[in-house]
């Protein structure tokens, strides 16, 4: 059988997405580039919506390219059940168009924080994280001046008692909400992060882990197995 | 011609560390008597037309799409006179 196929989108300054397309690769898949100004989602698999400073952050992060074209197809094939991650400045992305809830803030440090962080893997029953175990401690890397996720208290306890938390920090970089991470959407097929998994997939580069091979390789079980 | 402003604030519960910031630093400025500081944005908006009701609706729908992420901020619309 044909390889499955990820694409990985690229806005007006992200900086994340030639690492995400190696990670693709590197379990398998094929990486499929999708630019932003394009109407067409190239009938690929899943979505990642790499980190960065798409225009420039301008306004709010994510604010902007939340109305790129390629999101016009992209929102609706994520409520259809497209599997969609965003890391970083992705999530944040996701979080504008409507497709998490909530919304990313400045760091209650007001400092941008560049560090390897530890992580609890919360849920393992979304379409990015079936290959983790349940509570399994992994270590990626943070790069961001505004991960802090808040939410209002009936919004947070909606996603608490879903289970709709899917990593938590262990050691609060940033000064989120109940140490939120990540987290996924009703069904599960769309999650957001603000740790970069596409860049712990190789100790080569010097990456802290290999963890982040965890939420290519679990979608691409996903599809395999579709 | 008509100016109308777009203020856009964080809702009261969110946490403004920049707002912090500046409270913070204006005593070591020689500023006294102040409790708090919220940091918010201002925009403002040239109309073509005059500011009527219809022109307002429409700054009211820019601000709720774009001008303010209603998830974590307030706004408010007013025409400058």
């Amino acid at each position: 059988m044909s390889a499955a196929r990820v694409g990985v989108v690229t806005f007006p300054g992200t900086l994340d997405d030639q690492d995400a397309a190696r990670a693709v690769r590197l379990v398998g898949a094929e990486a499929v580039p999708l630019w932003h100004a394009d109407r067409d989602l190239k009938g690929v698999d899943a979505v990642f919506l790499p980190g960065g400073f798409s225009y420039g952050d301008y306004l709010r992060c994510g604010a902007i390219s939340r109305f790129a074209p390629l999101m016009d197809d992209l929102v609706p094939a994520a409520r259809a059940g497209l599997p969609v991650i965003g890391t970083c400045n992705g999530f944040q992305i996701l979080c504008e168009a409507h497709l998490l809830p909530g919304a990313l803030t400045r760091n209650a440090s007001l400092h941008y924080v560049c560090r390897d962080q530890r992580l609890k893997v919360e849920q393992t029953e979304t379409a990015w994280t079936g290959a983790f175990e349940r509570g399994q401690e992994i270590v990626l890397p943070i790069k961001h001046g505004e991960g802090r996720y808040v939410a209002s208290e009936d919004t947070l306890a909606a996603l608490e008692a879903g289970g709709h938390v899917v990593f938590r920090y262990v050691g609060n970089p940033n000064g989120s909400l109940n140490d939120i991470a990540g987290i996924r959407n009703e069904a599960g097929n769309v999650v957001g992060l603000m740790p970069h998994p596409e860049h712990a997939v190789e100790e080569l580069v010097g990456a802290p882990s290999t963890d982040g091979l965890g939420i290519f390789a679990s979608v691409l079980k996903n599809l395999v197995n579709a | 011609m008509a100016r109308v402003i777009v203020d856009v604030m964080l809702k009261p519960e969110i946490l403004d560390p920049q707002g912090q910031a500046i409270a913070r630093a204006l005593p070591r400025l020689g500023f006294s008597g102040v409790s708090a500081v919220r940091q918010g944005k201002r925009f403002e908006i040239e109309l073509d037309g005059p500011a009527d009701e219809a022109a307002l609706a429409e700054v009211r729908k820019m601000a709720e799409t774009l001008l303010a992420n209603t998830v974590i901020e307030d706004y408010s619309v007013r025409v400058e006179g």
